[in-house]
């Protein structure tokens, strides 16, 4: 076989299989018969089945869904280099894994109850209609895990998972894996270190290493 | 018409087998070479690399980002369907004891996603109950097996270095890639220390297989969990069973769940029966010879289910041998930092699936309170990111001073969070031990009296624990591995234990090393198949998984469940041509 035919066709269905998130979503979800979502990767039968009732039911409410969304920003927001959270599709992906994990159904709920509650105590109104002043202050309290007052500790725990799916979301997305710059994924010949990195940490290999290493053809 | 009906394969085979793992495609590649007309069961669907694809996909391409699912225990990218839990065929414990199984139903097996790992066993490895007293000596030794070995390194192929080390025999070896940057650094801090960090050996092309057209070389995605589409790398799967069925010697029979072993009055095998999983119908096939591939665990199931009134005890368990000896690798594992790496200049990393460098046993355990070695995988890297990325960060960045220099609180949001993530990318690495157990009678699965599967199929029934050898083992492991993570310049992260939870030492199963359920020897008293795998009280009966290792050694098995599967498989075409079966 040819093997650079074989590459170029490997690059060629790799492409353009991004979009699959984008029908995960509750708000795809219709009065008629959700039609069975499609892969681009390999699904066993059962699975198939699975993904159909996963992707067809629905866990957060609109206002848990609105309060995510407005977190997930504050966590990831857009800057400089790439988009926010929110642009990378990081509220459907946490809607999706509390329906696939169910573990974190209580944990992601309560912490998002207690969140409300904390709002109200402090400013009279739900955590998504506070202004963003508001938010941030709250958010202060419960963000450095070192300095949190002992009676936010449940607000942490929350926040603390909340920004663990928020970067898991946002670097696994397209925008995200761009942002941080992973460029693998892709044929390549691994011929070692690049010689500047090599010499930036003051290693190399030595003769017997390059000497048995496998050699790439130009 | 009755309801309930056993339907007949009217084809007479001469070699029905059941599995089509390593072992089990092994031996329908080299039978059906032969001429043989072969008829291969597996218990699971059909699968292909090439047509069931996750290799090159990105993370979103999964709506869990790769993470695992109950039908995938690896992950959603990785080829291996299955994991330790399997819907409506449960397993069960003895006295508070707990072994976990994984088993992967699908052509292949759990050659589809293991790390290619490709170990010899060594001259030691075969005898170590001379060398330490402990467990027993195969029947057999390196020289028997290496043969063997050196037709499986050309059949398969296998990447490495010569080393010339006494219990780490070389192979032929294709050449091996280059370390990783971390791999360095952990290389050099092996050499400071006096332990041997040298070239893996895994079963990747990373150059065409001399005479093969078939299978494209590596290309360095590192995704061989996910199955290589143009099988640049081993599976059973793609560089055994296909290849097997093109001879037009093989019929395979997918989702056939074997229940038992057939025999006659004379106490010979005659076939099989399963249960077609997808129309649940029963069915019966007959061969001359029966050879077990399920899994070690497996095939001992298959064997003690094998009763009749012959054979009270199973199939073959005149010693009441079978499903004892049953033991996995050990495993511990630590992880690190390399503050050095932060911010580090972005390159493609991704290399071959899994490690560039390994460190073999090095050490004599008589100077030492545990009889027996371990080696050590490495890992690390800028690797695609998935299901787990940037998981705690709020235990790094407060630790480390930033990209300005100074030191942040721990934990945070915003644009300098989103930052750290880039900032700390590619710094992380760790490691795992993976070492020998002692095969103890004691150890074993059973037939579960009281418990079958959703095909009516008994269950088995798992009672395993591990000794103080085991447990010094770990500790040692764990010492071992903050010494190199701190010469490497790395701060450990995770992985500290102590005596609380035996340092670390996985539950067994989890390393899914399990061997030695029906293991070899010379005398019928105290194995169940002799030293060409062949069941001693049934002479067309072969086992050909990881059921007959008598130990298991510091390596992975495969490589030697392949050459024994081959050294078995062309002891049966000369015991054919001879009609001695």
């Amino acid at each position: 076989m040819d093997r650079r035919k074989y590459l170029k066709t490997l690059a060629v269905t790799s492409l353009g299989t991004g979009v699959m998130l984008q029908s995960c979503g509750p708000e795809t979800k219709t009065e008629t018969q959700a039609a069975a979502p499609t892969f681009t990767i390999d699904r066993t039968k059962e699975e198939l089945v699975r993904e159909q009732k996963l992707l067809a039911d629905k866990f957060f409410d609109e206002h848990e869904m609105k309060t995510i969304t407005v977190l997930v920003d504050i966590i990831i927001p857009k800057d400089e280099v790439s988009g926010s959270a929110t642009d990378a599709g990081v509220p459907q992906f946490i809607e999706f894994i509390a329906k696939d994990m169910p573990r974190y159904q209580t944990q992601l709920r309560g912490g998002l109850k207690w969140l409300d509650l904390q709002s109200m105590k402090q400013y009279n109104t739900d955590f998504a209609s506070c202004t963003a002043e508001q938010q941030i202050s709250i958010v202060d309290e419960i963000a450095f895990p070192e300095e949190a007052k002992p009676e936010m500790q449940a607000g942490v725990a929350f926040f603390n998972t909340m920004r663990d799916l928020t970067a898991c979301g946002f670097f696994t997305s397209q925008i995200g894996i761009k942002d941080l710059g992973y460029v693998g994924n892709q044929p390549n010949q691994w011929d070692g270190v690049p010689a500047d990195v090599l010499a930036q940490y003051g290693v190399a290999y030595d003769q017997r290493t390059l000497d048995i290493s496998v050699k790439h053809d130009a | 018409m009755q309801d309930f009906q056993i339907k007949k394969n009217p084809k007479a085979y001469d070699v029905a087998i059941v599995g089509s793992g390593a072992g089990g495609g092994m031996a329908a590649y080299v039978l059906a070479n032969a001429g043989i007309k072969v008829v291969l069961l597996e218990a699971g669907p059909l699968y292909d690399p090439a047509k069931n694809v996750t290799q090159l996909k990105w993370p979103w391409e999964s709506p869990r980002r790769g993470a695992s699912s109950p039908y995938r225990h690896f992950g959603d990218f990785d080829a291996a369907y299955g994991g330790w839990e399997l819907e409506g065929e449960p397993y069960t414990q003895k006295d508070g004891t707990k072994f976990d199984w994984f088993r992967s139903r699908m052509v292949g097996g759990r050659t589809n996603h293991w790390g290619r790992i490709s170990l010899r066993f060594g001259p030691k490895d075969f005898k170590h109950r001379s060398i330490d007293g402990l467990g027993d000596d195969w029947p057999i030794g390196y020289e028997d097996v290496a043969p063997y070995y050196d037709k499986v390194d050309r059949l398969i192929g296998v990447f490495g270095s010569e080393e010339k080390m006494a219990n780490e025999p070389d192979g032929i070896f294709l050449p091996p890639p280059k370390p990783r940057l971390h791999e360095l650094f952990i290389k050099n801090a092996g050499t400071q220390l006096g332990i041997p960090v040298i070239p893996s050996r895994l079963s990747i092309l990373t150059k065409p297989l001399p005479g093969n057209d078939k299978r494209g070389k590596c290309f360095f995605c590192s995704q061989c969990n996910r199955g290589c589409t143009v099988y640049g790398d081993f599976s059973s799967s793609s560089v055994l069973v296909k290849p097997a069925i093109a001879t037009g010697n093989v019929d395979i029979i997918p989702n056939a769940m074997v229940r038992q072993v057939l025999t006659n009055e004379e106490g010979k095998a005659t076939g099989l029966s399963f249960v077609n999983k997808e129309d649940m119908q029963e069915y019966e096939v007959s061969a001359k010879i029966v050879m077990l591939a399920a899994s070690a665990c497996e095939s001992a199931r298959l064997l003690l289910n094998s009763k009749s009134s012959r054979n009270p005890n199973g199939l073959a368990n005149g010693s009441n041998i079978v499903g004892k000896y049953l033991h996995d690798s050990t495993g511990a594992g630590m992880g690190g930092i390399l503050p050095k790496l932060v911010g580090r200049k972005r390159y493609n990393e991704d290399g071959v699936g899994g490690m560039h460098v390994y460190t073999p046993w090095w050490l004599d355990n008589k100077k030492l309170d545990f009889p027996r070695g371990y080696h050590i995988e490495y890992y690390g890297g800028m690797g695609m990111p998935g299901y787990g990325f940037g998981s705690g960060m709020q235990h790094t960045n407060g630790k480390y001073p930033g990209r300005n220099g100074e030191q942040k609180k721990a934990g945070g949001y915003g644009a300098s969070l989103k930052d750290d993530y880039r900032y700390f990318y590619g710094a992380t690495f760790g490691m795992s031990g993976r070492g020998e157990a002692i095969a103890r009678e004691d150890n074993y699965c059973e037939i579960d009296p009281n418990v079958v599967d959703k095909f009516g199929i008994p269950v088995l029934r798992f009672h395993y624990k591990w000794s103080d050898y085991e447990i010094k083992q770990a500790k040692h492991m764990k010492e071992t591995f903050e010494e190199i993570i701190e010469k490497a310049g790395g701060v450990v992260t995770w992985g500290k234990s102590g005596p609380e939870n035996n340092y670390g030492l996985e539950t067994p199963g989890r390393i899914i090393h399990e061997v030695g359920t029906t293991r070899m020897g010379n005398d019928p008293k105290k194995s169940a198949v002799n030293k060409f795998n062949q069941a001693h009280e049934c002479d067309n009966l072969f086992v050909v998984d990881g059921g007959p290792f008598v130990s298991q050694a510091d390596k992975n098995p495969t490589w030697t469940i392949l050459a024994l599967s081959m050294r078995a498989s062309e002891y049966i075409i000369d015991q054919l041509k001879k009609q001695n079966i």
